[in-house]
């Protein structure tokens, strides 16, 4: 076991993964000579060398899209999105390709891709550098999503969607990078794709979340244990493939909920889970779930951006709320 | 051959100096915490500022990226306020106001070039006299949007000039890796339009440069590419630490070729600037931008201003998103 932040989590992770299969590529803008802009490709270019990692120019488009041929002539390409708000200059080869690779040649190729991107807010960036997309992204059938909120799992999971067949979003919270710092485990650690994790344990109340949100619902249930009530955290990992059994169960054991996500409300993946819990566990709810979220507007400006994202406050709120039913 | 007159290149370098002057300053408050990340300016004073003398702020619009509005002067002190106003984080940041011919920053790389495109063609849609010069970087340039926007402006003959600000860097992306071709300019040739390459350094060769691409455009014969050379003095942003990757002997070179520099000895030579004339000019710029940040500090912001503009009319939604943020800030005072 380590201590590390996100940020070193996934550079060990990537340092390791290209160790192991030589296969692994990894492209982007200013990831090779620089090692990123945030260094979480730092010291890959000078361990694995030109032929390994590649600064590609600033396209978006092609970075998704050559990745889809880098797959198809046998390699893994790991690319990243500088941010993931500039995914929409790939979506067209995102949504519309590397999400289809495997159905429309009925497996002949392996869309063995990782796409990695950092999102989520707090840290003050400009226009389009923390939009939450995970539920646009999810409602592309094809692609996994993974959102990872802690280091330990930040490794372990990305390990896997290098490792996996299927092409693998990766989101990153931005302020988990160096935020976010928690015991690693050391070597070989693989988190399986789409398996939910209790962050905390409890039983009066479930917080679903995933990414930077599980932080503050943490936080949340921590403050909340303190006026004697019991909130249980349930950080989803990944949200395509959705851990169903892990949320009936956790629903079950509670039978009440509140999920939050740092997207617009609307069309957001908290409604996804919302009807996953309404479909799967009806019967164990004791009261309406509650959804907090962000608002549905685009994400804002430095000034405005605290009122915007869900803290701990507007959680705990939520969780009294839901408490409040009878 | 059109050169820009005394007076002109006289007020062209009280813009260059003001823009220098404002941006370190600015990244002093940046580093005080005081302000959002900033792009330094140093280095692509003579383009920017060259550019916006050979248009007509009456008439033409620009449409910036991020990095040029402190050297846009010309089109009017509404430019720095709002500029500042925006780097704050402040949401009426984006709104510049009319009839003032410049649009937002745009921070998804090259989208704003097919906006221009769409804004020429709009123009002429409606006998609209004006051009549109869009400024966009070397590294913005490798972006789907710029070859689509190059082809359907060559297509429509649209009165747009394409500025390509090659500063030798994209971050840390130098411009060997962005593309293969001999220059930027030599990409017109796709589009079937003028590309012209020039020294981005020298105020008189741009103006040169966007004069002529303006009377071209302006008599029908449509879009222009042009290339200016020089290179980024500072960092990307206070974000980056370019001393991982700028090589320390290509920016003293730079150095030598400071565009203020040039330009200052020039003037100075021709009796048209001195010291005196330097320190009115920079105390000037700071005494602006200064005023700019404690409007910007002190603009009024509602505790729902983050629900505005989104769309013209709240959906019953968002009418509830907002009865409940304003409860909650009621709450909590
Ligand atoms: C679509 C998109 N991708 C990535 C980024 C992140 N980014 C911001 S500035 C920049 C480099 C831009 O280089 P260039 O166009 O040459 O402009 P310069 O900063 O040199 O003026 C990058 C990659 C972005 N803002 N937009
Ligand atoms: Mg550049």
């Amino acid at each position: 076991m380590n201590e590390l932040n996100m940020l070193e989590a996934i550079n060990e992770c990537l340092h390791a993964e290209m160790a192991r299969d030589d296969r692994v590529v990894v492209l982007g803008e200013d990831v090779a000579r620089t090692g990123g802009v945030f260094r979480a490709t730092d010291g890959l270019f000078e361990k694995f060398g030109e032929d390994r990692i590649f600064d590609m120019p600033l396209a978006e488009g092609a970075i998704a899209g050559a990745s889809v041929g880098l797959a198809i002539a046998g390699l893994v390409p790991v690319a990243e999105m500088q941010f993931l708000g500039f995914a929409y200059q790939a979506m067209h080869q995102i949504a519309g390709q590397v999400a289809r690779l495997r159905y429309r040649t009925q497996s002949r190729f392996d869309p063995a891709i990782t796409i990695r991107a950092p999102f989520g807010g707090g840290v003050r960036t400009p226009e389009l550098h923390s939009d939450s997309l995970e539920g646009q992204l999810a409602n592309v059938a094809g692609l996994k999503i993974v959102v990872p909120a802690t280091a330990a799992d930040a490794k372990g999971l990305l390990a896997s969607a290098i490792r996996d067949p299927d092409p693998v979003m990766f989101l990153e919270p931005l302020r988990g990078y160096r935020g976010i710092r928690d015991q690693v485990p050391d070597g070989e650690h693989l988190v399986p794709l789409g398996s939910a994790r209790t962050a905390r344990p409890g039983t009066d109340v479930v917080v679903i979340a995933w990414s930077h949100q599980v932080e503050l619902a943490c936080r949340a249930s921590d403050r909340l244990e303190k006026e004697g009530l019991s909130v249980r955290v349930l950080d989803l990992r990944s949200l395509v493939p959705l851990d169903l059994a892990a949320i009936a169960e956790a629903v079950d054991a509670c039978g009440r909920v509140v999920v939050t996500e740092e997207s617009p409300q609307t069309g957001g993946f908290g409604g996804e889970v919302v009807a996953t819990v309404v479909e799967e566990s009806f019967w164990s709810l004791e009261a309406p779930v509650i959804r907090v979220s962000g608002f549905d507007v685009p994400y804002p400006v430095g000034m405005v951006e605290d009122l915007y994202i869900p803290d701990e406050d507007r959680i705990a709120a939520a969780v009294r709320r839901v408490l409040e039913v009878a | 051959m059109t050169r820009p007159s005394d007076g002109q290149r006289r007020q062209m370098l009280v813009d260059m100096v003001s823009a220098r002057t404002q941006s370190q300053r600015m990244w002093n408050l940046q580093r005080q915490g005081q302000i959002g990340t900033v792009a330094p300016i140093d280095g692509h004073e003579a383009t920017i500022v060259a550019a916006a003398h050979a248009l007509d702020p009456a008439h033409d619009w620009v449409v910036p990226q991020y990095r040029e509005p402190l050297a846009l002067r010309r089109y009017g002190p509404e430019v720095l306020e709002q500029f500042l106003l925006y780097n704050i984080g402040h949401p009426a940041g984006g709104h510049i106001p009319a009839p003032i011919r410049v649009l937002p920053n745009q921070i998804s790389l090259a989208t704003q070039l097919p906006h221009a495109v769409g804004l020429a063609w709009g123009m002429t849609l409606q006998d609209d006299p004006g051009v549109v010069l869009a400024f966009f970087g070397d590294g913005s340039s490798s972006q789907g949007d710029f070859y689509e926007a190059g082809n359907l402006a060559g297509v429509l003959k649209a009165p747009v000039i394409f500025l390509c600000v090659n500063n030798q860097w994209a971050i840390s992306t130098p411009v060997h890796l962005q593309t293969a071709a001999e220059s930027f300019a030599a990409k017109a040739a796709a589009f079937g339009i003028p590309g012209v390459k020039v020294d981005g350094n020298d105020v008189d060769a741009v103006y040169e440069a966007v004069h002529g691409a303006r009377e071209r455009a302006r008599s029908g014969l449509g879009a222009t590419l042009i290339e200016a050379a020089l290179y980024r003095l500072g960092a990307h942003t206070t974000a980056d630490d370019p001393t991982r990757y700028v090589p320390a002997e290509d920016l003293a070179a730079a150095r030598r070729n400071d565009p203020i520099a040039i330009l200052r000895s020039r003037l100075e030579a021709e009796g048209l600037w001195d010291a005196a004339t330097q320190s009115e000019v920079e105390s000037a710029a700071l005494t602006a931008v200064d005023a700019a940040h404690e409007r910007a500090r002190t603009m009024p912001l509602a505790p729902d201003a983050l629900l505005d503009h989104c769309v013209s009319e709240d959906s019953p939604r968002l009418a509830r998103q907002r009865l409940a943020l304003l409860a909650e800030v009621e709450g909590t005072r």
